[in-house]
């Protein structure tokens, strides 16, 4: 690859003001985010699908497409995680065709986040960052520990002090510094924020937003290769601020820029936990004003954003591809979680029983017609919020190690099938 | 007087200066007599219908004003009043 930068200015998504590539996140103008710019005639030159199959397997196969300068030096082995035809899942759900991106296996940290930090990492490095931190329910912050030290970087990571057992000890081990703030995320992403403008560091989801947020693209870019170079009829994108959703958009609509794949209809649909729904309540009025959720109460905790930054946008894709959003219940995530994993044989976090859930009633609706395919993002690891299934999928039945034990436990159940 | 924070992007029309304060019984007061002592303050904030801006987030105390009574809001000396942007995350 040679050392040409595709990635030229960050620009104001509001009014189209263009900045520096610098660690900033907002116009100074009217407050809206900044986003990547590319020399899109530039790429067209060189990316081509010919051009990406013939690259390791991970995010940065599509790496013209990613806001760094140089070459990757953070995360250089995430992303490209399996796309799964869930034939008994979609016989379940009633759908023709059903896919899984499962980012449930991403590395190094089982969640979709390792996509943005390792490009927010990488551009750190690039802008001579030391230090490193982030605002996080949890997945971010396992990200951001575990890239953090692989590079060598210090990290801080600043969380709400209630989350599960299994995201803050799987940020505490990598050395981290973890703080947990009393209440919830949208608290500390607010004294995120105030850090951020007082100490030099490099916030991911603060003043590196704009370099983050483009790594979610990544996750848009794989399942339309992986599909055979085609776009999915319908995509369906948890949401917790919303970026993840307008990122896959954007990374669609690249490809069909690019003559990567061929012009489709295409839908986006939303899912929310219906404890913080800002974004979906707010599609369902009609409106795209987001009136934020002062205690979000699920337990999909990393979805738990009650004032999301890209509600907005988000609504405006999902309007503008014929896509629609949808919320459940922690009941509804729960049976979520149990289907992917008894019908397709994958352990997802609560944001994935709320895909699934959210899926399944946009199926029974007809908004995702049952003739037609659909992928699911599933986004982490069920290893991480255990709690919420404990005591909901049984227990195991426990026997001396003895065969006659054995079998007048199973005797009734293998009479059965035969 | 009520104390404002003002963050990073708008410390340049503040001659860097991280809080200030500003007269007024209400948010709107304050945020008005923000943009005389500081000119170009308000349009950055307000939009051109005089409504907080999509991607501002003012909080009063610990309250986002979108829970309270947005500019009406009252506001009294010893409040401290943050402008923070939106940022995303999770």
């Amino acid at each position: 690859m040679s050392k040409k930068s595709w990635f030229s200015n960050l620009k104001c998504r509001e009014c189209g003001r263009l900045y520096d590539k610098e660690a900033i996140h907002i116009c100074e103008f009217d407050f809206g985010p900044l986003e990547a710019a590319y020399d899109y005639e530039a790429i067209r030159g060189v990316l081509t699908r010919e051009v990406i199959e013939s690259r390791p397997k991970s995010m940065w196969r599509y790496r013209e497409l990613l806001p760094i300068d140089g070459e990757p030096t953070v995360g250089t082995q995430v992303g490209f995680t399996p796309l799964v035809k869930a034939d008994r899942l979609a016989k379940k759900l009633g759908i023709r065709e059903l896919w899984i991106k499962n980012d449930t296996v991403n590395y190094p940290t089982l969640s979709f986040k390792d996509r943005v930090v390792s490009v927010a990492l990488s551009r750190a490095c690039e802008l001579g960052f030391k230090v490193v931190a982030c605002a996080s329910t949890g997945n971010l912050a396992n990200s951001v520990a575990a890239n953090a030290a692989a590079a060598g970087l210090k990290s801080y990571v600043l969380i709400p002090a209630n989350l599960e057992q299994g995201k803050i000890l799987g940020s505490l081990v990598y050395g981290t510094n973890v703080i947990g703030i009393r209440g919830p995320y949208d608290q500390v992403n607010r004294l995120c924020s105030e850090i951020a403008g007082k100490y030099g560091w490099g916030f991911v989801n603060v003043n590196l937003r704009p370099y983050y947020a483009e790594g979610s693209k990544s996750m848009g870019f794989e399942i339309a290769e992986q599909s055979g170079w085609k776009l999915p009829r319908h995509t369906v994108v948890p949401m917790a601020s919303g970026s993840l959703l307008t990122k896959i958009h954007k990374a669609y609509k690249e490809f069909i820029d690019l003559g990567l794949v061929e012009k489709s209809e295409f839908s986006i649909h939303g899912a929310q936990a219906s404890g913080c729904s800002p974004i979906s309540t707010a599609f369902k009025k009609g409106t795209d004003v987001v009136r934020p959720v002062q205690n979000p109460e699920t337990i999909a905790k990393s979805l738990a954003i009650g004032t999301p930054a890209d509600g907005y946008y988000a609504i405006r894709s999902m309007h503008e591809t014929g896509g629609s959003a949808e919320d459940c219940t922690d009941e509804e995530i729960v049976e979520g979680i149990k289907l992917l994993a008894e019908y397709a044989g994958i352990f997802a976090e609560t944001a994935g029983g709320v895909t699934v859930a959210s899926a399944k009633k946009l199926i029974e609706s007809g908004k995702i017609p049952a003739g037609e395919s659909a992928v699911l993002c599933i986004t982490g690891h069920g290893l991480k919020t255990q709690e919420a299934i404990v005591g909901k999928v049984g227990e195991p039945r426990v026997i001396g190690p003895s065969l006659r034990e054995f079998e007048s436990l199973v005797a009734e159940e293998v009479a059965l099938k035969s | 007087m009520p104390t404002i924070r003002i963050p990073t992007p708008l410390r340049k029309l503040t001659n860097n200066e991280e809080v200030v304060i500003a007269a007024g019984t209400t948010l709107g007061a304050v945020l008005d007599e923000l943009n005389t002592s500081y000119p170009g303050l308000g349009e950055r904030i307000l939009d051109e219908h005089g409504g907080i801006r999509r991607f501002v987030n003012i909080f009063v105390n610990d309250e986002d004003v979108r829970f309270l009574q947005e500019k009406e809001t009252p506001v009294t000396e010893k409040d401290e009043i943050s402008i923070v942007p939106a940022i995303a995350g999770g």
